[in-house]
């Protein structure tokens, strides 16, 4: 297999709120991300999935562990790595409304990812690419005098990627790009998200809440659950066959929106117990306290990410035992 | 309660905004009504007003709005016409907002323990020691589902995650007893197992002081779970109205029965490509019903007025001339 686009290892950000003190955000988050695929991050929320994105992209920097982009440690904050790396990666927040700048044309927009990384030396160059990169999300060329104000959530959410494209990235994490947006111009969206990623050959890394969404377009799945990953596993078998208890308790709550479907979730898993916090995480597996299956094992040692199923299937949990 | 007069009685309402291209006329005459102890649901496309008619009711509508007409008739008494004082009485006591955007609702340079006291101070008189307003905020924040409320408390909202500046804003609006909770995609950045408690949380909000909601959502899923009835908005006006449990199963509007095949589906087979076409432009909506230039099933008398909504069957109205009387069968 070819060497993957992304690699995180052991990746920790703890944020200190007081003397000896920290809120254990990311406590020990390792996963691949392969070339050309799509890698879905679920999980609940406050478990640490935007600051897993945040530190990869270089807006914070980690407390331990590496980053690694195409065999380069880049474990460093954004303003330490050099102008190709950072163009390299992209990300596309949930509120296109407050990422752009209401105060500029899209034109605008556009012209600076291109002007900072000098990627267009002259006016017509400039505009050229500009268009070039609206025609790329489907976009017409008249979007370039609007204003983030006068469009819709679905087409400023389509302005933000042209713009995350102007650097030609070839990794683009998406943190709940759609969740602004109703199911019809989601799917508009989505669909662009997906047609460019076969035709440009990206690699993304796809955080969102909506698990049917996640059916259809990743072909991973990792899981989070206060810091760490629990599960990772391929999309058909995270839905048909997962192992941790959490995956459980979180596929059987997905609203649904017919009868046919509610038959493909497992049998309801209530949510029980107090949702533990990261700045005191519990003792031995993080989920124990809210787990209607744990022993005593659970109470006592932290459960490793290991294999279940033929190697691609990997579960944090004392009681998965391997097929 | 279906017999109940009702809680909330919005007539005909017309919001527009004035902008520098001229003026946009969102809202084209939205009426919807909502009974004590009911639970609705207000869906339809980005953009197509579901905010602005929140807003409308709680009278908090920015200045470049302009309310051109209509009513929001609160335990029968127009909420748009109310002098200062009924005003803010209503706001205290009578309905709370859930803001759509955590993080443009929540003030910055404060902490959430301070947002949450000003809230309980409004609403609960200052006759209530400081002491024991922290410990209703604590028990505000518990009940959404946020741990470590000693944390959350002293926390600035950028220290928090998006689902968790959403709870805090949840906390803010249910923590204090109101007649009518008006929430505004309070799930959007929720995993689904602590949405769930959310919504259950709501809906005994809703069982147990008889607390009407209106809950606005692109979750359809969310929807179907936990409302008994549905409007559908399109471009500035309701479409249908129906049992959740109908809607689903025979929609009749042609937008309706676009938007639900819209909706990814559990089973994986592929996202659908959408609405052909966009939403109109407010400057110049189109005439007659605005959906007319987008629909499949439109003819030339679609554009020379504005359908009215009929019942079409029990508790079933539609706004489509194309749909006819009895269990929408066509014509
Ligand atoms: N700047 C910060 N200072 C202190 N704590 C922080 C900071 N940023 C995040 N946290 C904490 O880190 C934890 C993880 O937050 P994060 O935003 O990564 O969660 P998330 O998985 O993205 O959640 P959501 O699904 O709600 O967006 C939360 O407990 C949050 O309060
Ligand atoms: N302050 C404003 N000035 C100008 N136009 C506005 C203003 N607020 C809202 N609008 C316009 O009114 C229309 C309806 O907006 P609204 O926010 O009510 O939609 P919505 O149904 O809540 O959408 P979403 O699902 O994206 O939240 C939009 O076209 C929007 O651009
Ligand atoms: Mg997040
Ligand atoms: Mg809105």
């Amino acid at each position: 297999m070819n060497q993957p686009v992304l690699e995180v290892r052991e990746l920790k950000k703890h944020f200190p709120i007081r003397k000896n003190v920290a809120v254990r955000a990311v406590d020990g988050v390792s996963f691949e991300l392969r070339e050309g695929e799509i890698l879905g991050l679920v999980g609940e929320s406050g478990s640490g999935k935007s600051t897993v994105a945040y530190t990869v992209v270089g807006m914070y920097r980690p407390t331990a562990g590496q980053v690694i982009f195409r065999g380069e440690d880049v474990s460093r904050e954004a303003a330490r790595r050099n102008l190709g790396q950072k163009g390299q990666m992209q990300i596309v927040f949930q509120d296109p409304g407050s990422s752009l700048n209401p105060r500029r044309t899209v034109r605008q927009i556009l012209r600076l990812p291109l002007m900072i990384h000098g990627l267009a030396k002259t006016e017509s160059e400039k505009e050229e690419k500009a268009v070039d990169l609206l025609r790329r999300v489907e976009l017409p060329e008249e979007y370039l005098d609007k204003y983030p104000s006068g469009m819709g959530g679905g087409e400023r959410q389509l302005v933000a990627i042209a713009r995350a494209l102007a650097t030609s990235p070839s990794l683009i994490i998406f943190d709940e790009p759609t969740s602004a947006l109703d199911v019809s111009v989601q799917a508009k969206v989505i669909n662009r998200l997906v047609e460019l990623h076969r035709r440009l050959n990206l690699s993304y890394l796809f955080i969102t809440h909506d698990l049917s969404l996640m059916r259809n377009v990743s072909s991973r799945v990792a899981i989070m659950y206060l810091g760490v990953i629990c599960e990772v596993a391929e999309t058909k078998a995270f839905f048909t066959a997962p192992r941790h208890p959490y995956t459980h308790m979180l596929l059987s709550s997905i609203p649904v929106v017919s009868d046919l479907e509610e038959e493909l979730k497992p049998r309801k898993v209530p949510s029980v117990g107090e949702i533990p916090s990261p700045v005191n995480i519990p003792r031995g597996c993080r989920f124990h306290p809210r787990c209607p299956e744990a022993v005593q094992q659970c109470r006592e040692a932290e459960p490793q990410l290991r294999p279940v199923a033929g190697g691609t299937h990997l579960v944090a949990c004392h009681r998965a035992l391997p097929d | 309660m279906a017999t109940a007069e009702p809680l909330l009685d919005v007539r005909d309402l017309r919001v527009s905004f004035r902008v520098f291209r001229g003026t946009l006329s969102v809202l084209d005459g939205v009426t919807l009504a909502v009974r004590p102890g009911e639970r609705v649901g207000l869906i339809g496309e980005t953009g197509c007003g579901k905010t602005t008619t929140l807003r409308a009711i709680m009278r908090i509508l920015p200045r470049e709005a302009r309310v051109g007409g209509g009513q929001v008739l609160f335990a029968g008494r127009d909420v748009l016409s109310m002098n200062a004082g009924d005003l803010s009485a209503f706001r205290r006591k009578g309905a709370s907002l859930v803001f759509q955007d955590p993080t443009a609702a929540l003030n910055p340079v404060f902490t959430v323990g301070q947002l949450l006291d000003e809230v309980i101070k409004y609403s609960q008189g200052r006759a209530m020691p400081a002491k024991e307003r922290r410990a209703v905020a604590a028990a505000a924040l518990r009940d959404v589902a946020l741990p470590d409320p000693a944390r959350i408390l002293n926390s600035y909202p950028f220290q928090l995650s998006g689902g968790m500046r959403q709870r805090v804003c949840i906390a803010m609006a249910i923590g204090v007893n109101r007649e009518l909770i008006l929430a505004d995609e309070p799930g959007t950045s929720l995993d689904v197992t602590i949405q769930d408690q959310i919504l259950r949380l709501i809906s005994d909000l809703v069982a147990k002081r008889n607390v009407a909601v209106v809950l606005v959502t692109h979750s359809l899923g969310v929807v179907r779970e936990t409302t008994d009835r549905v409007y559908v908005m399109y471009a500035g006006s309701i479409v249908e109205s129906a049992p959740v449990k109908e809607l689903f199963r025979a929609p009749l509007h042609p937008y309706t029965v676009a938007l639900l095949e819209c909706i990814p589906k559990l089973s994986g087979e592929r996202i659908s490509q959408g609405i052909p076409g966009s939403m109109p432009d407010y400057l110049h909506p189109p005439r007659g019903c605005r959906y007319q230039p987008r629909c499949p099933r439109a003819e030339e008398g679609c554009a020379a007025g504005r359908p009215p909504m009929r019942e079409v069957a029990p508790g079933h109205s539609v706004a489509c001339y194309r749909v006819a009387a009895q269990g929408g069968e066509d014509r």
